[in-house]
């Protein structure tokens, strides 16, 4: 094995390389080359750090110092200055702390202690060798030398739960699946990450995709699944070629496939493209999808672990709750509950985004506050404004003033505080953002994406994107509140799936927390002159 | 295996219901309280979709979907809260919004299941504006049917209807959220896929979206022309079905009145299809005799069903061979009345307009098939007549529902009409052809004839109960003097199709297979009345099964009139004068 002194990393992933990392990371080489550099210094691609307006950065190990904004014309000065004569070239330095790496161990306190990004933004996510280096699949072998159930109890008393809004505990879902007597099982893992503000399952995807072909092959040992299907978005196209090359990989290496680590236990893995629908990350229009048809929710019940795709026995968890199944087998449940608070084991990855500082991704313990992700991670509003508004949770989340910044955010603070989690979305607005177009765009989205077989979410949608255009535009009805009241109260009460169900929540948590802004629009509001004749 | 019983308890009272029963169908039979339902069709559409039966359950967040939502030991339901009530009507509402509202001038306007829903549940004013800004473009491609998507509520009842029931798939859902429309393949209209006309898909719209192309203007216009003979026939299934629209009982047998009510309607002669419906056994059953005396292509399928004939075409046109070549009943009719009856009373083809009867959409279909002008071929020499003189042999078909539509614009009192016979020569019939309205009535017409022709013996019973009943898929074996002839009889085209793949596999054992296109035959046909009662097909049936038992002559080769066409004008059955005017030819549609 060659060593290097120094250890360049590349984050290559679908938005650096829009911002030219490729061409950096290939000016670099060359660069490296021409000093004679190349036995010392080392050019490694790895996933995203979690950095997302910082266009492309580099990583220079073991300094610890990040470069961003970097150019092909800044690569001579960085390996002239920097890797020739130890000098930092500040003016293209950024804070470190940005990385999503840091926040876990400033928060915890355990050092090196990251669960879902473990692996992101450190590892070429393109190399199962330094997958496996950093203890990848030793979760798969461990587990399939215990007893399924015993792979099941431990995730079960790991209290994880289901990173993809709805919180479902992961080891009573895969214990359903486990009690089934079928033929076929499916483990589906849903990396159709459609809600807006949230790009953390990308991130894994692009930057640890073993992780996921590890977890999902554990949970077709743990339930007696020997098919898996990623059900991954349209557009990810990187996310899509690194998960092929992951199962590819695996499977040469005898970690996936007829005869899993020479147990017997047989797991393949498709990869499945979205066709672009909001609602195919419904788990049961996802399935749709998979089966060829329309995307659209099935009646509950029976639920997936009962009769799921095709008709079997299924496991749908989303892309961030699989990625922290190896290292809760590896660690134990006791380990995993020591992040996050009672009632939320471990941690989040959450999307930051809007007129924060420093936007991106950053995993944090359950229980961190609003406060913590946004000034301490965020660098807090643009320009020193204040906030105006704050969504958490995606567009079917809930729309915040400022005092709730010291709530802490876990799966039960929709109950105690209505503060929705989510698919771990923080959408930042300033002062100067207006709420009511704002909630307008929201309600067009759903109107948009609503798949239109009940009736609710079809005509409810349509309604309130009209209510809220009226709002906006200062015509609205004087009785517009109360009939936006009652239809999101029916959205919520009677649509079919989840969809419909949650669409209401940003509307209802702006008229509670921002009554004001809607008293004043209808205030300033005059319908206008309609000809009957017309109608 | 004993059914294990639920307790449950609705608005506070306790009952208990075998394990598996839905909510619907707990508060509806148990409950004796009815939870309302638009997109709700039992066995057929069970979707969800219009949210209309939602009913609050004990620990439950959200209202369930009573449709769908099975019972559970304990579960407490409440029908009737002030929660409940609100969404239903708000749903309603929303129905309503983007809805035309037109009910003044919709056809549907008597029987609207929406229209009654909003009724019942009070809405008394919509709160919602109207945000659709154009109107939809209406389906008028068809030849049989009209969709209208303005007025539909995406229900799914007739897209269910379609592919369960048919397995025709002509329609579905297109487009997303409050874009979607029930459309065809690529948007092309009705009447450039593969919809095999059957309407039933109509029959179970609850709301006007989907009528059937009138032809009550040129009936009017024909009525109306001195110059005009105007002949009137009805197909058997009619006479049992359309005094429902009058108020009378389900099942009343309405023959005189009918024939009454068309006379008085200003039809010249109010002919009965049930005498081409002889005619069709007589040489359908000789195709047989001669198929088996013969080694033909076996089996032989029936033709008389014009929805199952597009259905095979589009389907099935490798083996269309089974398939009868004998037009249908109507198309017989029409022809012999421009050619024999034209002949025998000295009138001018040209001057007779035939309008039909029927309980069927897909017979105006059949009527437009470019082959359906042998009159006109029989007289073109003779009459020296020009290529676009042509004219086809039956001019308009309504259905029962515009029969019905007509006699009340006329302001006649149907249910207290005398009643009437059909004029002759073409009014005579057996019962053995008024059976053609009821599934496995043709098969047992045409056993009762093949039998006493291949044994020349008098049958002792003339009932088949065999092929009797509302069951998909009938089967029988018919013993002819020791020959056992195997036969099948198949109600709806989803039950066709499971016979049509034995055929194409060259794996069906039997030697007569007789097939309807809609379930129940034409009793259930898409141009019938439209029915909330779930019992009208067996009472429809019961209807033609007293109406056979009651007539004189009960064996088609018995009926006079059918001896004395083929002695003066056919020759034989499957002559080639039969041949050339009562036959016909396919073709094979699936590209299209």
């Amino acid at each position: 094995m060659k060593l290097f002194s120094t250890q360049i990393v590349v984050p290559v992933d679908s938005n650096s390389v829009l911002q030219g990392a490729l061409e950096v990371k290939h000016v670099l080489e060359e660069t490296i080359g021409k000093y004679n550099l190349g036995s010392q210094v080392s050019v490694v691609e790895t996933g995203a750090l979690g950095i997302y307006d910082q266009g492309v950065v580099l990583a220079v190990f073991p300094d610890d110092v990040y470069y961003g904004n970097v150019m092909p014309s800044d690569v001579e000065e960085i390996v002239t200055e920097h890797l020739l004569k130890g000098r930092v070239v500040s003016r293209l330095a950024i804070d470190r702390n940005l990385s999503s790496r840091r926040l876990v161990e400033k928060e915890t306190g355990k050092s090196q202690q990251k669960i879902v990004l473990r692996n992101a933004g450190l590892i070429d996510p393109q190399s199962i060798d330094e997958y496996i280096a950093r203890d990848g699949y030793e979760a798969l072998a461990k587990a399939l030398a215990m007893q399924p159930g015993e792979v099941i109890q431990i995730l079960t008393d790991s209290k994880l739960q289901g990173r993809g809004g709805a919180g479902f505990p992961t080891g009573l879902k895969w214990g359903m699946v486990a009690k089934e007597q079928s033929d076929e099982k499916y483990i589906v893992c849903n990396a159709d990450e459609g809600e807006p503000g949230t790009f953390k399952d990308r991130l894994i995807l692009e930057g640890d995709p073993h992780s996921i072909v590890e977890a999902m092959t554990i949970a077709g040992y743990a339930t007696g699944a020997h098919v898996g299907i990623v059900y991954v978005r349209g557009e990810y196209f990187m996310s899509i070629a690194r998960l092929k090359k992951a199962i590819k990989d695996a499977t040469e290496y005898g970690l996936l496939g007829k005869d899993v680590l020479g147990t017997g236990f047989q797991f393949d893995i498709e990869v499945y493209r979205g066709g672009g629908a909001y609602v195919c990350g419904e788990e049961f229009a996802l399935l749709e999808s998979i089966e060829n048809r329309r995307g659209e929710p099935r009646n509950k019940p029976p639920f997936p672990p009962q009769q799921g795709l095709f008709g079997k026995p299924t496991v749908v968890n989303n892309v961030e709750t699989f990625a922290n199944v190896p290292p809760i087998l590896l660690n134990g449940s006791d380990w995993f509950k020591s992040f996050g608070t009672p009632s939320s084991a471990g941690t989040k990855v959450f999307s930051l985004s809007g007129d924060i500082v420093n936007r991106g991704i950053v995993e944090a313990p359950l229980g961190v506050t609003l406060r913590e992700l946004i000034y301490d991670f965020g660098g807090g509003v643009k320009g020193g404004k204040h906030i105006g508004f704050i969504q958490t949770g995606g567009s079917a989340g809930t729309v915040l003033t400022d005092k709730f910044l010291d709530v802490p955010l876990d799966f039960a603070s929709m109950k105690t505080n209505n503060v929705s989690i989510g698919s771990g979305v923080i959408l930042v607005a300033s002062e100067d953002v207006p709420l009511l177009p704002f909630l307008a765009e929201v309600a067009h989205f759903f109107w948009h994406e609503s798949c239109g077989k009940c009736t609710p979410c079809r005509e409810g949608t349509l309604q309130v994107k009209t209510i809220m255009d009226t709002l906006v535009n200062r015509t609205a009805d004087p009785a517009s509140l109360q009939h936006l009241g009652k239809l999101l109260n029916t959205l919520n009460d009677t649509s079919f799936c989840g969809l419909g169900q949650a669409a209401p929540l940003a509307f209802e948590s702006a008229l509670r927390n921002f009554p004001e802004v809607f008293d004043q629009a209808l205030a300033e509001s005059h319908v206008p002159e309609v000809c009957q004749e017309e109608v | 295996m004993e059914t294990r019983m639920l307790n449950v308890k609705i608005n506070g009272r306790d009952y208990q219901v075998p394990d598996g029963t839905t909510i619907l169908k707990a508060a509806r039979e148990y409950a004796k309280i009815d939870v309302p339902t638009l997109c709700y069709l039992e066995g057929i559409s069970e979707e969800g979709a219009c949210a209309i039966c939602v009913v609050e359950v004990k620990g439950a967040r959200n209202l369930q979907r009573a449709c769908v939502v099975k019972v559970t030991e304990g579960m407490e339901v409440w029908t009737n809260t002030s929660r409940v009530r609100e969404a239903r009507k708000l749903n309603v509402e929303l129905l309503l919004a983007n809805h035309p509202k037109d009910c003044l001038t919709c056809e549907r306007s008597q029987n609207c299941d929406l229209r009654e829903l909003a009724s019942e549940l009070g809405v008394r004013e919509v709160e919602f504006p109207r945000t659709r800004t154009e109107w939809l473009p209406i389906d008028n491609t068809s030849l049989s049917l009209v969709r209208d998507p303005n007025k539909c509520v995406l229900c799914r009842r007739c897209v269910n209807v379609c592919a369960k029931v048919q397995s025709v798939y002509a329609i579905d859902i297109m487009g997303r959220g409050s874009n979607s429309t029930v459309s065809t393949f690529l948007d092309e209209g009705l009447g450039n896929v593969e919809c095999v006309n059957c309407g039933q898909c109509l029959l179970v719209c609850p709301t006007g979206a989907i009528t059937e192309r009138s032809e009550i203007p040129d009936v009017w216009k024909a009525l109306g022309d001195p110059d005009k003979v105007v002949v009137v026939e009805t197909a058997p299934a009619v006479r049992v079905a359309i005094g429902e629209e009058f108020g009378m009982p389900d099942g009343t047998q309405a023959t005189g009145k009918m024939a009454a009510a068309l006379r008085s309607l200003g039809f010249d002669k109010v002919f009965d299809t049930d005498f081409s419906a002889d005619l069709t056994i007589m040489e359908e059953g000789f195709e047989l005799i001669g198929r088996i005396k013969n080694g033909g292509v076996l089996p032989l399928i029936t033709s008389c069903s014009p929805g199952w004939i597009k259905f095979a075409e589009t389907f099935f046109p490798k083996v269309l061979d089974h398939v009868s070549t004998c037009k249908s009943p109507q198309q017989m009719f029409g022809t012999v009345t421009k050619t024999y009856w034209a002949e025998k009373m000295g009138i001018d083809p040209r001057k007779i307009v035939v309008v039909s009867v029927m309980p069927c959409t897909a017979k105006k279909f059949e009527k437009e098939r470019p082959e359906m002008k042998t009159a006109f071929h029989y007289w073109q020499e003779k009459l020296g007549l020009k290529d676009e003189e042509a004219f086809k042999d039956v001019d308009c078909v309504l259905t029962t529902r515009e029969a019905a539509r007509m006699i009340r614009e006329a302001g006649i009192d149907f249910a207290n009409l005398p009643d009437e016979d059909f004029d002759k020569p073409l009014g005579e019939s057996t019962g053995a052809a008024v059976i053609f309205g009821a599934t496995g009535g043709v098969m047992e017409a045409a056993l009762r004839t093949a039998y006493e022709v291949l044994t020349k013996k008098s049958l002792a019973k003339l009932d088949f109960e065999d092929v009797r009943g509302l069951e998909g898929i009938k089967t029988a074996d018919v013993d002819i003097d020791g020959m056992i002839l195997k036969v099948a009889v198949a109600n709806g085209l989803g039950n066709a199709r499971v016979l049509m793949e034995q055929v194409q596999k060259g794996e069906s054992p039997y030697h007569f297979i007789e097939i309807m296109c809609c379930p129940g035959g034409c009793l259930g046909g898409g141009g019938q009345p439209i029915s909330d009662n779930p019992d009208i097909k067996k009472r429809r049936a019961e209807a033609i099964y007293r109406e056979d038992a009651g007539k004189p002559i009960r064996k088609s080769h018995e009926n006079p009139e059918i001896t004395e066409i083929y002695k003066d004008f056919l020759g034989e059955p499957n002559s080639e004068k039969a041949h050339h005017l009562l036959h016909t030819e396919y073709c094979d549609r699936s590209c299209k």
